[in-house]
């Protein structure tokens, strides 16, 4: 059955982000195996949507619909909400070639398993917010969509989390 | 940032470093900074976080064999063999999903996801509310007053059904349809939440003991299933498991 309002496929309009809808599942969960049944989850749910999806915006459309898997994931399987993934920081940390610069590369390694682990262990609501933004480079008003809340809400939170994450680098850096 | 975490110039600041502002205000923000260290300060901050996090190394790109196995599903399903599709006239295109926070942990039973033995049941059940989402398939009759619904299946169905009325609680009853499942006729109530449609089916249990609600996911769609005064009843919809386990859990309590 073709789409009854898309005039293109669902792979040609929704696949293309997946990888940014793994990511998120994968900064939302615990681990790897809780994201990858998240994303299933929600591409079964954007299937059964993709006939009445009008909208120019797949991405965010897809992420709201990950957010919202990953949300009620954690809450049947938890019943709490904010998980640190601290235990797995650096787990999936596919690292670049170190090229002839192993020095170089070490510290490359250690800054990025710092960054991971305080990303990590930043409250959900300020984490999402925050990867949105720099991961995704999403506007305030795409963010807002996407988390379902006013913009000045994702304003704050997205200060918050930058304000956490610097203080944390710069002492991480300082005990380094 | 910390000595003006609370000052409405530090979130301007941030909107002028996420390019969020227009060019008067952009303007404004640059001369600023240029006699302002505390400001100066924070913009180069935040630019240390942004290098800190855009590093191609933190994202988390999908494993290969989910891919394959999406592209797979997806390229079955615009093959014509699901016709899963909502009918537009339920349709909507940014799904608001909006699951209370407090709500599922409001409702008042632990759900325990299934492993085996319904799951094949759990399978047709959820065909069926498929079938049913089909444009005029959803109820034979369409009615919000339980006292329309309860006695229309009077003589069409060997059993009376519980038809109970949960429009207080924003799940209004919409109709209810016969359906013919594991083996017999059974009733089917719809409920709604949002545009959401809720598929209550209902049969006797033969006996059975009352036993809790258990959840089964299957194709994006939850279904939750207990017994309850000699009836079998499972659940189904798309909507959110938490707001489907709130549904359960009014109508378990429900007279």
């Amino acid at each position: 059955m073709a789409p009854q309002f898309h005039s293109e496929s669902f792979e040609a309009v929704v696949l293309p982000h997946l990888d940014a809808a793994y990511n998120l599942a994968r900064w939302l969960m615990r681990g790897r195996e809780e994201a990858q049944d998240v994303v299933q989850e929600a591409m079964v749910r954007a299937l059964t949507y993709f006939p009445s999806f009008r909208g120019d915006n797949a991405r965010g459309w897809l992420l709201q619909i990950v957010r919202n898997a990953a949300y009620a994931s954690m809450k049947l399987n938890r019943g709490l909400v904010a998980v640190p993934i601290e235990s797995q920081a650096g787990e999936d940390l596919a690292l670049t070639d170190p090229g002839d610069n192993p020095e170089m590369a070490l510290t490359k390694t250690q800054d990025l398993k710092l960054v991971h682990r305080l990303l990590a262990g930043l409250p959900v609501e300020l984490r999402e917010v925050l990867l949105l933004r720099e991961m995704e480079e999403m506007s305030y008003k795409e963010i807002a969509r996407v988390t379902e809340a006013p913009i000045g809400t994702v304003m704050s939170r997205l200060w918050r989390a930058r304000r956490l994450l610097a203080t944390a680098i710069e002492s991480g850096e300082r005990a380094a | 940032m910390s000595e003006m975490e609370d000052c409405k110039r530090a979130l301007l600041t941030q909107a002028d470093f996420d390019g969020e502002l227009d060019a008067a205000q952009a303007a404004d923000l640059v001369l600023h900074r240029e006699t302002c260290a505390q400001c100066r300060a924070a913009y180069e901050r935040l630019a240390m976080v942004r290098a800190a996090i855009r590093d191609d190394d933190l994202y988390q790109r999908a494993p290969d064999s989910l891919r394959s196995a999406l592209t797979a599903r997806a390229a079955a399903s615009s093959g014509g063999s699901e016709p899963h599709a909502l009918a537009p006239a339920r349709a909507r295109w940014w799904p608001t999903a909006n699951f209370g926070m407090g709500a599922a942990v409001a409702a008042g039973f632990a759900l325990l996801v299934t492993l085996s033995g319904n799951s094949d049941l759990a399978d047709r059940v959820v065909d069926d509310h498929v079938r049913a989402l089909q444009p005029g398939h959803l109820w034979d009759v369409e009615s919000t007053d339980r006292h329309t619904v309860k006695p229309w299946f009077d003589g069409k169905i060997d059993f009376a059904p519980p038809v109970k009325d949960l429009a207080n609680h924003d799940f209004p009853l919409k109709g209810g349809r016969l359906d013919y499942l594991n083996g017999r006729q059974v009733a089917a109530m719809v409920y709604e939440r949002g545009h959401h449609p809720i598929d209550l089916m209902v049969w006797p249990a033969a006996g059975a003991a009352n036993a809790a609600p258990t959840v089964t996911m299957r194709n994006g769609f939850a279904a939750i299933h207990w017994t309850q005064d000699g009836m079998t009843l499972w659940a189904v919809s798309d909507l959110e498991r938490a707001q489907l386990a709130e549904f359960v859990d009014l109508w378990r309590a429900a007279p």
